[in-house]
């Protein structure tokens, strides 16, 4: 079976996570036969492949059940009652987390974000996604499981909008809840933008993107005309164009619209995009959790390469050729940052590169690349149709143009919001009628965590950046418990290459559980604050740059939180050691009690 | 007169040789400082309150607990000296023991039941009554008390030491050239 799926992809080692994720597929795990037998085939070392296997969370050394079960496991979802669905799942099937009933029919785990934070709790079933559990609706999935229906059966009712397109039929729902002019529009004529382009050169494409004053989507901001100029004047045989569409950010879920709503315009972009540039190839990295869409996004491409949108020589663009695959990730939320993905694309374990040299100069193959995010490169398609100045006029000063905003959590509306840059937060609230909401994350874990005090201010780069991600929490969310869960998820989610991050987030984490344990000293904060800077300043990629910001943020929105629940130690002795627990297991081994801290037979006191 | 307390907790003495290797600078320091509890004298308890406390070793025992909250009590500057004392050094290694249900026994029975090379034909781990209680892992000085300053190395120079203490003794600013400060 592996060789046949080895040839399937003529034992290129580039695409190893292909080769690997339908080896998962089949055989529900990869086994170290497997893994054996993929190295051989591709010529390359045992742990090479190894390295990779246990890099991805899709997959796994152990066999994962013909149904497995992915309960989404993050803080929206908790918020919203992941943890009784859960328990339906666990006693239904008669397994707990990270367990495969004994048939092999079943297996149940957590699992990160998985892009559904507005329809929370969301679980994965196989590539299908169950949206809006209650612990009802997971008791009549369970009972339809047990009875053998496949899980593509499980729903019959669809979500809007192309959701119940036949090649999706998916019960996801959009929500799309504001409708701008630039994406989300009805009247958006796909093709024309790429039918402009091609009636301009190349440098005059870039020059119009440039002046539009268009800057990346995912959350940096990076002047996307300038990529472009970049990427463009690197001397290089081959350029490739990637679309990033790893919405791994937890609370993001604008994207998955986007691909179900706006392919074209995506797919537009992305030809626009190469054609500025120069690049023949194409990749849309597609996340696994997104599964469920590729079927329909394999079918929009080969209906473009039937009708000449891409392929050898693209309609009305006088010899210019283009196409696009997609490359499925395997679960890893640092596949998002650009270098990552990269290596993802090239079949590597999903680590940063070392920059410079950076991605437009030497990227995936070693040749010039340009990574942009979905929106942004649906957005050059706008921009293309109807001119970089139209797209100027939205938005403020240094971001033109409108956001997508996923919102999720304590709010009445949560979905899709498209809003011209420079919104307030608290018309923001408003419009999703947000449930007497005490703190606000702008831009996901890796954003800033904002109180009251800061709700009047703007969405925007020079305020407020976000990739998309707004979290919405009533008073009643204890703002240590949301830092404590962002923690855990960086210390998942780290690659674990740089030392600061690896350990340095454990830390973190550790320190915030002694305070919100009742054990916090007043120099605790002094020890999270130093402890971030050495994480921000000495990590090469932006996991690392970013993961200690619900911690600061925290610190500086909510210092009475942290100053009500620490207190200056007494005599210098600190109150998070705690000499009993210490020696509980000791006494058991020894069979005898402390002659310093137990009170012994016939003495009054034998407290130390 | 200022007095001057050390002890070696869960360590090797070797930082307490290194105090040595300040050789005839001992002289000096003798004129400017009382020693109260420490091994360099053999007193084992305090005669009263002192300026300065040099601790070596972490903790690993309930001992270890009681004197170094002891000499929190009794010193107004405390002192890590040296890298276990800051970070736990070879005794922290147990704590790597994370994947076991009993991560102690586990330690213990590799050291003195079923570890290579161990002869034990009785299969007991010593538990006389005398021996104090091991915690449940290894803490760091400053897991348990709070450390003024501490001197990193392994050991730490007698250079270095000197330097501190004498800066210490004399109410003077501490200037330590870099070369001096070695973190192995």
């Amino acid at each position: 079976m592996v060789n046949v799926v080895c040839s399937k992809f003529n034992s290129d080692r580039g695409r190893l996570i292909d080769i690997l994720l339908d080896i998962q597929s089949t055989a529900r795990h990869i086994s170290e036969e497997a893994i054996e037998e993929v190295a051989s085939a591709l010529g390359i070392h045992r742990v090479e492949v190894e390295g990779v296997v246990t890099f991805y969370s899709f997959f796994s050394q152990t066999p994962k059940g013909r149904v497995a079960i992915r309960l989404c496991d993050d803080i929206i979802d908790r918020h919203a009652g992941a943890e009784a669905v859960g328990q339906v799942f666990s006693e239904a099937l008669g397994i707990g987390y990270g367990q495969t009933s004994t048939d092999g029919r079943f297996s149940l785990d957590k699992t990160a974000c998985i892009g559904m934070s507005d329809q929370a709790p969301a679980a994965l079933i196989n590539n299908e996604v169950a949206p809006s559990l209650t612990p009802d609706t997971a008791r009549r999935i369970a009972l339809r499981l047990v009875q053998g229906m496949p899980p593509e059966s499980l729903f019959e009712d669809f979500g809007d909008g192309n959701n119940s397109h036949p090649l999706i039929r998916s019960a996801v729902n959009n929500n799309i809840r504001l409708i701008g002019d630039i994406l989300l529009a009805g009247d958006i004529e796909s093709g024309k933008g790429l039918e402009r382009a091609f009636a301009l050169t190349p440098e005059r494409v870039v020059e119009e993107i440039s002046g539009s004053g268009l800057r990346g989507r995912g959350g940096a901001g990076f002047p996307t005309g300038k990529k472009l100029a970049l990427a463009r004047a690197f001397p290089a045989q081959r350029r490739f164009v990637i679309c990033n569409a790893d919405e791994g950010e937890p609370g993001t879920f604008k994207d998955r619209v986007l691909l179900t709503e706006r392919a074209e315009l995506l797919f537009d972009g992305m030809t626009i995009a190469a054609y500025a540039i120069g690049a023949s190839e194409g990749i849309l990295y597609l996340r696994a959790e997104y599964s469920y869409l590729r079927g329909y996004l394999e079918e929009i491409l080969a209906r473009r390469r039937a009708s000449g949108l891409l392929g050898g020589e693209i309609h009305g663009s006088k010899g210019f050729g283009f196409d696009i695959r997609i490359q499925m990730g395997a679960g890893a939320y640092i596949c998002g940052e650009e270098s990552a993905l990269i290596s993802s694309c090239e079949g590597l374990r999903g680590e940063p590169k070392n920059r410079p040299p950076f991605p437009v100069e030497k990227g995936y193959l070693g040749y010039p690349t340009v990574v942009n995010n979905v929106e942004t490169l649906c957005n050059i398609s706008r921009i293309m149709e109807r001119g970089g100045a139209w797209f100027a006029s939205y938005g403020t000063g240094q971001s033109a143009g409108t956001k997508l905003l996923s919102v999720s959590g304590d709010c009445g509306k949560p979905g899709v919001y498209e809003a011209p840059f420079g919104l307030r937060v608290r018309e923001l609230l408003e419009m999703v009628e947000a449930d007497n909401p005490a703190i606000v994350q702008v831009g996901g874990p890796s954003g800033a965590m904002i109180g009251k005090v800061d709700f009047d201010r703007r969405i925007c780069f020079e305020d407020l950046p976000t990739g998309g991600a707004v979290m919405v929490f009533g008073a009643r969310r204890n703002a240590l418990k949301i830092v404590d869960a962002f923690l855990e998820f960086f210390i998942d989610e780290s690659c674990g290459y740089c030392t600061p991050c690896r350990v340095g987030n454990v830390f973190l984490q550790e320190r915030i559980q002694k305070i919100m344990n009742g054990f916090g000293e007043t120099g605790d904060m002094d020890y999270l604050e130093s402890l971030s800077r050495t994480i921000t300043a000495t990590s090469r990629c932006g996991l690392g740059a970013t993961s200690s910001r619900p911690v600061t943020s925290s610190i500086q929105q909510f210092p009475l939180v942290y100053a009500s629940l620490t207190k200056e130690p007494k005599d210098g002795l600190h109150a998070g050691f705690d000499i009993q627990r210490g020696l509980e297991i000791s006494r058991k081994i020894a069979r005898r009690q402390s002659m310093i801290y137990d009170r012994r037979y016939g003495e009054e006191d034998g407290q130390a | 007169m200022k007095r001057i307390a050390t002890v070696s907790l869960a360590g090797c003495f070797g930082c307490h040789m290194s105090l040595l290797d300040i050789d005839e600078r001992i002289v000096d320091l003798l004129k400017l400082v009382e020693f109260d509890r420490s091994p360099l004298n053999d007193l084992k308890s305090f005669t009263g309150r002192c300026d300065i406390g040099f601790i070596e070793g972490s903790c690993c025992n309930e001992e270890n607990v009681a004197t170094l909250r002891e000499f929190r009590k009794q010193c107004q500057l405390l002192v890590g000296v040296g890298q276990c004392a800051i970070m736990g050094g070879l005794p922290v290694m147990r704590n790597a023991i994370m994947h076991s249900d009993e991560p102690l026994l586990e330690c213990l029975e590799e050291s003195f039941t079923h570890g290579p090379g161990v002869y034990n034909p009785s299969n007991e781990i010593p538990n006389d009554p005398a021996l104090p209680l091991l915690l449940d892992r290894v803490y760091l000085c400053s897991e348990v008390v709070r450390l003024d300053y501490v001197i990193p190395g392994c050991p730490p120079s007698g250079d270095l030491l000197w330097e501190v203490l004498s800066a210490l003794v004399l109410d003077k600013p501490i200037h330590i050239p870099p070369w001096m400060v070695k973190y192995d």
